[in-house]
């Protein structure tokens, strides 16, 4: 038997903080790839302390539903779940690089595969350029288009930056979009002069965070000048400096998120037959599948 | 019970006979002379296939439990398999009667089982109630499913309520309270009512129960085994890093205050086992809810951070003016935000210090211009 463990955030103030988290376990569990799929969270039940004797599978594959290498990757998670031998040096990684570290877990003495976060997974570039066809509702998008990828930043870790700038230049490599640019919110060069970084007309801009809510739904709409409040909503596409911006909402809430969870199971050595491919399907854009792209509305902080 | 079902049974009966069975009062084994056949009713020793299948004729109920539980459910030593067990009051194992807090002795055997699920077992798990029952009443095949609601809703007719039978339905029931409130905290005593599910596999139940009260099944089972790992308000707080680092600063008479405002009956269902300490027993009561708590939760600990920062600064004296009256007010409207009771209070019940009216009068009369309440510090 084998077992996942979406391992996420969540909130004490607000609900939707974990829809994504939901919605893409619900994706994987449809799959029937793994016998027990569960979420865990850091601020709602079952956390991250519990969740693994709620299982019953010995064979767990654990995928943090976070963007960067860091803080909660590197300690809270493994701490936890009671990995008594994790050392972040186990998984190698320069800041991107993380795949998998097999442990214990001490408190049931199952087998864990911690995987490294979403984020930081090559098929992340895919759901990046996924939301912009997805917001644009043009699975060709790219021709004409400048592509924002914004990061929060902070200088309290270095990774955060680093998984945007990652994604950035792969997609930049691929030349699809006229322009591509890692923007933050908390350092230079910050997403509020999204439109002094492109020459082309539009531009869509994909926040690089796991849920919807105060960021993306609040500041950073008002910090690009998609609106003046953001009680008020604001247009997709919106007029902004003479550009048209395609403001995606959180990178997270796209359906394809489902195939990077999957991805980093796999890497770890989870036996998964088709599902990868089943979930690319009935997430891809301009399909019967179900995108689950809304973005939802933000009710606040991600405490 | 069709024929082809009772052969299945009886087939799969005689196969695992040969390595002995023994499962719910029901003893079958293949010995030299035939089979040994035995239950509490009952004792055949040296029958013959024939035989064997005539005295099993009236032991129906004893071979279909066997098959729902050692092939269908199975999954021996589980929680999962016990939580069903205890749903239908059928026995545990010895291991799992180390810490009898959440169990009681009326356990049925198979006969006065089978006769109470055809009318359905109920059993409360917090706020809510869980009927086990037969699929086929008139022929029971030992085909179990499960009904579940919320306690409030147990006299309400099913056309009433609002029916599901996906389990992931209940994250969603789970999220808000009666009146659109968030819950972060899942074993607040707040789930609302209104909705059922019914004809759950014993899996669905299992997994149903866990997104509205979730590892409440895994720790109660560990608990009932005896191995419940509490750990310490104290080891959970040195644990902390980031934000919560301080927590571990957090004054001894301050966690007995903080357990008190938030781990008790009336604001969670979990029934607190941890202490500030392995020997340093907090003064509060652990409370009865049925479901143990292990270690602090994520609520406690961000109000904890609150609090530490709070504690760490000194008291000072004020100077304020106040009647009498006004002072008992102040405890009035306290005490009445404490227990949540302030929407309760009539519009016109100006009695009540924590009436709205009230509390706008005092403020009117003794705020400040900059909306606070006017008070002198003391010098020292």
């Amino acid at each position: 038997m084998q077992a996942l463990v979406i391992a996420a955030h969540g909130s004490h103030l607000n609900p939707d903080a974990s829809d994504p988290t939901y919605a893409h376990a619900d994706t994987v569990c449809e799959t029937g790839a793994f016998d027990e799929v569960r979420e865990a969270f850091w601020k709602e039940e079952p956390h991250f302390r519990e969740v693994i004797r709620t299982l019953e599978a010995d064979e767990v594959f654990v995928v943090p539903l976070f963007i960067s290498e860091g803080y909660f990757t590197e300690q809270v998670i493994p701490r936890e779940l009671r990995l008594e031998d994790w050392d972040p040096e186990r998984w190698e990684s320069d800041g991107t690089d993380a795949s998998q570290a097999t442990l214990e877990a001490t408190d049931v003495g199952k087998t864990v595969h911690y995987c490294g976060p979403v984020g930081t997974h090559d098929a992340m570039t895919d759901v990046i350029v996924q939301r912009a066809e997805s917001v644009t509702e043009d699975p060709d998008v790219g021709d004409g288009f400048g592509l924002a990828v914004v990061g929060h930043g902070t200088e309290r870790n270095e990774n955060s930056a680093k998984a945007i700038e990652y994604h950035t230049e792969r997609i930049r490599e691929r030349g699809r979009f006229d322009e591509v640019k890692a923007l933050f919110m908390d350092e230079e060069p910050e997403v509020d002069d999204v439109t002094d970084f492109f020459e082309t007309d539009d531009i869509v801009v994909v926040p690089l965070f796991i849920a919807d809510g105060y960021h993306t739904q609040e500041d950073i709409p008002e910090d690009v000048g998609l609106t003046e409040d953001y009680r008020l909503g604001w247009d997709v596409p919106a007029e902004v400096d003479g550009h048209r911006i395609w403001y995606a909402g959180a990178v997270g809430t796209e359906g394809l998120m489902a195939d990077v969870i999957l991805e980093r199971a796999a890497d770890a050595g989870a036996d998964l037959g088709d599902a990868v491919e089943r979930v690319r399907a009935a997430t891809a854009v301009g399909t019967d599948g179900e995108t689950r792209s809304e973005p939802g509305p933000g009710a606040g902080a991600g405490d | 019970m069709t024929v082809a079902e009772s052969t299945t049974d009886l087939e799969a009966l005689l196969a695992a006979a040969d390595e002995g069975l023994a499962f719910d009062g029901l003893r079958l084994e293949r010995e030299d002379d035939g089979y040994a056949l035995e239950t509490p009713e009952t004792k055949h020793a040296g029958l013959d296939d024939a035989a064997l299948r005539d005295a099993l004729g009236p032991l129906e109920a004893y071979v279909s439990n066997w098959r729902y539980w050692q092939r269908e459910i199975e999954g021996e030593g589980t929680a999962r398999r016990a939580f069903l067990r205890w749903c239908e009051r059928a026995p545990l194992a010895d291991a799992e009667r180390a810490d009898r807090r959440t169990l009681d002795d009326a356990t049925l055997a198979v006969p006065e089982r089978y006769e109470a699920l055809a009318d359905g077992i109920d059993r409360g798990w917090g706020q809510l109630r869980i009927t086990a029952r037969f699929v086929d009443v008139e022929k029971p095949n030992g085909e179990r499913v499960y009904d579940l609601w919320h306690a409030d809703d147990a006299g309400s007719d099913l056309g009433d309520l609002d029916v599901y039978d996906d389990p992931r339905e209940a994250r969603e029931l789970a999220t808000e309270d009666e009146d659109g409130r968030y819950r972060p905290l899942k074993t607040a005593p707040t789930l609302r009512s209104g909705w059922a599910f019914t004809e759950l596999s014993g899996r669905e139940l299992v997994d149903t129960v866990e997104f509205l009260y979730p590892a409440t099944v895994a720790n109660w089972h560990r608990e009932l085994r005896g191995e419940l790992d509490v750990d310490h308000w104290l080891e959970t707080a040195e644990r902390q890093t980031g934000i919560y680092d301080v927590i571990d600063e957090l004054p001894r008479e301050a966690v007995d205050w903080m357990a008190e405002a938030c781990c008790v009956d009336s604001q969670c269902l979990r029934r607190r086992e941890w202490q500030y300490e392995e020997g340093d027993d907090l003064d509060v009561d652990g409370g009865d809810g049925p479901f143990p708590c292990r270690e602090p939760c994520s609520v406690v600990i961000a109000a904890a951070r609150k609090w530490t920062i709070l504690e760490s600064e000194e008291e000072r004296t004020y100077e304020l003016e106040l009647t009498t009256s006004e002072l008992n007010q102040l405890a009035e409207l306290i005490d009445a935000a404490a227990e949540g009771r302030t929407d309760e209070i009539r519009e016109a019940d100006v009695n009540d210090g924590a009436n709205r009216y009230r509390a706008r009068y005092l403020r009117a009369k003794r705020f400040d211009e900059e909306g606070t309440l006017d008070a002198t510090e003391r010098e020292p």
